[in-house]
């Protein structure tokens, strides 16, 4: 009998121990000049605590996510995070002037209307591919420039 | 409770601090953070407003030499960046652009100035092509190393070269993120940033001034 509960459990554990990740708001900046990094952005809502610990597309070298760290005097520096951190139940939003994904190397210029796979790997629900609209140079969020 | 599901509550706990141990020790070998590569910037607040001017001598993106003289009588709403930032200066040059949209027809009152801290790259076509995206208005200032530099100085402002092996050339530029409006004499009015506020307010703002001058 207890061989019988362990052995259920270990074939539920993977279930168990799933864990889930949304994606939202997903959208990227059209270029204006050839071979400048694009930018990206997303919003992440883990069910459990998880971590996003890499990023990459087909149609970029790299894909860099940063973060602008405000001095006491107002100087705004980037700075790369390697794994962002994702509270369960918590989303977590990249947006412009503060979080974003920089994909530098791009094969071609980012063009308006168009889509590109991002996959984002997390270290605890695994793989994700979602699928990002190129919005307008002034794009400001996911819905266009209005503000 | 029976002694079979106190097993299995065993059994469980087991199991899921056994799980627990191979995150962590996963999670262990992988870092938070990239310490910051950059020196400390230096600290803005000694710097006083009133030094801050619009005293500049560079090359607009049509090509032609200019300097502060050519702006004079008009309001300037000022920011330095790069055309390879990929976040913060379209985000800012956008919002730019909505602030003159918003200031309707007395946007002939005011010269929108992006100056490039990185004119190795930017040059003049570059300007061109990168200001016409944003605003027909936008004006893009570039011009050797020694004049940008002596740009940003004139301005308080602050910019370095980062290296960065995958960026394009091996490096990004670190600037702040400011927009200055200065006034018709080229003196100090006020600074903003993209996050602080709506274009609404900015346009208001800007609006306010040239409003109580026309009463004058």
């Amino acid at each position: 009998m207890k061989l019988l509960i362990f052995m259920a459990l270990v074939a539920a554990l993977p279930f168990a121990a799933h864990a889930e990740v949304t994606v939202t708001e997903a959208w990227a900046r059209a270029s204006i000049l050839a071979s400048r990094p694009g930018a990206a952005y997303l919003t992440l809502k883990s069910d459990v605590d998880d971590r996003l610990i890499g990023v990459t597309t087909p149609v970029a070298d790299e894909v860099t996510l940063h973060a602008t760290e405000t001095n006491s005097a107002g100087i705004g520096r980037m700075v790369q995070i390697e794994a962002l951190d994702l509270p369960a139940e918590e989303a977590v939003t990249l947006t412009p002037g503060r979080m974003h994904l920089i994909l530098m190397g791009p094969s071609e210029k980012f063009a308006e209307g168009t889509t590109f796979p991002l996959i984002l790997h997390f270290e605890t629900a695994g793989k994700i591919v979602v699928d990002v609209p190129v919005l307008g140079v002034a794009a400001a969020g996911p819905e266009g420039p209005a503000k | 409770m029976t002694s079979e599901q106190t097993t299995r509550r065993r059994i469980r706990l087991a199991l899921w601090t056994g799980a627990a141990a191979i995150l962590l020790a996963a999670g262990a070998g992988a870092l938070i953070l990239r310490p910051d590569p950059l020196p400390a910037a230096p600290l803005a607040s000694t710097i006083g407003e009133a030094d801050i001017r619009s005293e500049f001598s560079l090359t607009d993106h049509t090509g032609r030499a200019v300097t502060e003289a050519n702006f004079a009588g008009r309001w300037q709403l000022v920011f330095f960046g790069f055309t390879h930032c990929p976040d913060i200066c379209p985000t800012t040059l956008a919002y730019m652009a909505s602030v003159l949209d918003l200031l309707g027809p007395r946007a002939d009152a005011v010269a929108p100035l992006f100056v490039t801290v990185d004119p190795a790259r930017d040059t003049v076509p570059v300007m061109a092509e990168y200001v016409s995206a944003f605003h027909p208005r936008l004006i893009g200032l570039t011009g050797t190393e020694a004049q940008v530099a002596d740009a940003a100085a004139s301005f308080r402002t602050w910019y370095e070269r980062a290296e960065n092996e995958t960026a394009p050339d091996g490096y990004m530029m670190a600037h702040a993120g400011h927009i200055y409006l200065m006034r018709l004499d080229g003196g100090f009015e006020a600074v903003f940033q993209e996050r602080d506020q709506p274009p609404e307010a900015v346009a208001e703002q800007i609006l306010t001034h040239i409003r109580e001058r026309e009463d004058r």
